[in-house]
């Protein structure tokens, strides 16, 4: 092997421009391929942690899943059963046994949960209208499973405890209503109850449906606006691991019998989206890489042309076929092993240059930096592709170079 | 005791459109430390005579014993193998590696066998290149000598594992007549002095004049009537 690997070396190092060439090929490639997907897979887990952080991990509803199951149903499982025209039973909303349900949810790892009242009302301030969807909550308990809190630009969400006819608005509806802290406005229900509330906070999460039609008040009072005391109807969840919220929403579906859906559900598209977004990644890097190994490919092929006297004397001295694309698939190996590590320095390089890049989106204030994921598996996948490629494209002409017979080579030299 | 090297009824045909036999029913045994010259015309088969003889090719028909053993049933590796360790080629051009030294270049078929250490190694590569008067030569790269040096560099590289036999394809058609003198004489006394069998195909008679026997090739067929008259049959 010592001895293939040395005549590998020998050839590389008598053409020095074009290995260096291919060589450069391979480490360009390597480095975009790094830089590139590291970019990818940071803006991904930026998006997802934006995804997560403004909406609850788990949301569980007084809703159930499919329709109920009729005593027909239950009394022949294998039969054919159809009946048609079920109207639901009118139910009280909400949901029922909440406090131990909460505390069966509560007793869970790795969560917390806080309950809400979430109704519809109309506000209404200087002659316009809007509705809105109107939250309540307990302050307390809401800021350990929202980032809420974080978002509040003035007053505090503290507030809605101090004043319980306080009212926490988002910045949207501020300024298309030209509501200013301390301004009265009145909200309405479909009830036709009316309450004046006092803005005690402003809320900005960046989105724009959002800031314009999330409002939050006291759980109590929500609870009496819309004339369901002591009711609530949805839980909200945060997670340890937000990754975990699909099997955790499953259990808490099966036992508590409402439906709970996660972050993974109710945001679906966006999750395929972000598959498709990575194959058309993967395949565009992955074709830097593939020109790259042309590269290799065409340095091996021309060193097994010129080298095809070679080749023929040392079969005829005794060398194995397999000995001779040792000496080949090795001038690969040794292209890719090193072009690849200097393409991940280069990579990593590139990567910190790009993670100090600052961008201003105009809408947020302050600039941020573009998001690079820094992850070993980055590095492994790149390293891994790069020597994979590299040996494809050393293996083709060195099998070419293992079939050389040194007869067809003696008999064309005389 | 049977020869070293015994060939029985070899055929070798080209399968191209219109197939070309180009060895043609060929018998013979040469012996141990025997100087065979094989002589005919250009296109006489006598290239493709030697390549058989050397395991270079195989026979379409025919079979082929080397110091007793029967290489029907061998296959490529297995071939690749006796070469290494049996046989040493000289060709007409010296094929040398232009990358590696004289040294590297005579070391290579050693390293490729492995049955010596470093060290014995370049002392026997050295020591080939000291009989063969190139002592002063093993730094250098192959295109850095004469013809006749490069020759004689070649004949060391086949001496390299120390052969039974060493197979020559004009190794003097490339060189003026005090080169082609030298090689002769080091073929002449590898096979007097040192008992290795020499197979040679040649053009010239002087070369020929050497040898303990000639063949004359015509048309794929052994031809006594070709060999000079002088030369020993």
């Amino acid at each position: 092997m010592k001895l293939q690997l040395g005549i590998a070396v020998t050839h590389l190092l008598a053409r020095k421009r074009q290995t260096l060439v291919s060589l450069s090929g391979i480490v360009l490639g390597t480095a975009f391929f790094l830089a590139v997907s590291a970019l990818m897979q940071g803006s991904q887990a930026d998006f997802i942690k934006r995804l997560v952080d403004n909406s609850p991990h788990i949301t569980v509803y007084d809703e159930y899943r499919g329709a109920d199951v009729q005593p027909a149903e239950l009394e022949w499982p294998s039969a054919a059963v159809q009946i048609r025209n079920i109207k639901p039973q009118t139910e009280v909303r909400g949901i029922r046994g909440h406090q131990q349900k909460l505390a069966f949810i509560e007793s869970l790892p790795g969560l917390r949960a806080s309950p809400a009242l979430v109704g519809s009302v109309v506000l209404t301030f200087a002659g316009r209208v809007e509705g809105i969807s109107l939250t309540g909550i307990v302050p307390a308990s809401m800021r350990r499973v929202s980032t809420i809190e974080e978002k509040i630009v003035a007053g505090s969400l503290e507030a809605l405890d101090a004043n319980p006819n306080g009212i926490v608005v988002g910045v949207a509806l501020v300024n298309k209503f030209r509501l200013a802290m301390g301004r009265n406005v009145t909200v309405a229900t479909s009830d036709g109850v009316v309450r004046s509330m006092k803005i005690v906070g402003i809320f900005r999460t960046g989105n724009s449906a959002v800031d314009e039609t999330q409002t939050y008040a006291s759980l109590k009072r929500v609870q009496s606006l819309l004339d369901r005391p002591n009711r609530i109807n949805r839980f909200v969840l945060q997670l340890d691991d937000p990754y975990s919220a699909r099997s955790v929403a499953a259990r808490i579906e099966q036992r508590v019998g409402y439906k709970s859906v996660s972050w993974l559900e109710a945001s679906e598209d966006i999750m395929s989206l972000l598959t498709v977004r990575n194959i058309i990644m993967y395949s565009v890097v992955a074709a830097i890489l593939v020109v790259a190994a042309f590269g290799i490919y065409n340095t091996i092929s021309t060193i097994v042309m010129e080298k095809t006297r070679d080749i023929a004397i040392m079969k005829s001295m005794g060398f194995h076929a397999g000995d001779i694309r040792v000496i080949f698939v090795g001038e690969g190996l040794m292209l890719g092993l090193l072009g690849s590590t200097l393409g991940l320095a280069l990579g990593a390089l590139l990567m910190l240059v790009l993670g100090h890049v600052e961008i201003r989106v105009p809408s947020l204030g302050d600039p941020t930096h573009l998001p690079v994921y820094f992850g070993a598996s980055q590095f492994l996948v790149a390293f891994g592709f790069a020597m994979a490629s590299a040996i494809v494209a050393a293996w083709l002409p060195a099998r070419k170079a293992g079939r050389v017979h040194p007869v067809d080579i003696l008999r064309g030299s005389m | 005791m049977s020869a070293l090297l015994r060939a029985e009824s070899l055929v070798r045909t080209l399968p191209l459109t219109v197939p070309v036999t180009l060895v043609h029913d060929i018998s013979l045994e040469i012996e141990r430390g025997e100087f065979v010259v094989i002589m005919g015309p250009s296109g006489s088969g006598k290239s493709s005579l030697l390549y058989l003889l050397g395991l270079l090719d195989r026979p379409t028909s025919g079979r082929l014993w080397l110091d007793g053993l029967d290489t029907a049933g061998f296959d490529e590796d297995a071939l690749a193998d006796v070469r290494l360790s049996r046989l040493g080629f000289v060709f007409q051009f010296h094929f040398l590696l232009a990358e590696f030294t004289v040294l590297d270049n005579v070391m290579l078929p050693m390293r490729r066998l492995g049955r010596l250490g470093g060290e014995a190694m370049r002392e026997r590569a050295l020591g080939l290149l000291g009989g063969l008067g190139l002592a002063d030569q093993a730094g250098k790269r192959p295109d850095q000598l004469s013809g006749g040096q490069r020759q004689r560099v070649a004949v060391a590289r086949a001496l390299a594992n120390d052969p039974l036999v060493i197979l020559a394809d004009e190794p003097t058609g490339n060189l003026d007549s005090s080169s082609s003198a030298n090689v002769r004489q080091i073929l002449r006394d590898l096979a007097s002095k040192q008992g290795k069998t020499i197979i040679a195909v040649t053009h010239d008679a002087n070369f020929a004049s050497a040898a303990d026997r000639c063949i004359g090739l015509v048309d794929g067929r052994v031809s006594p009537g070709w060999v000079p008259p002088g030369l020993p049959r």
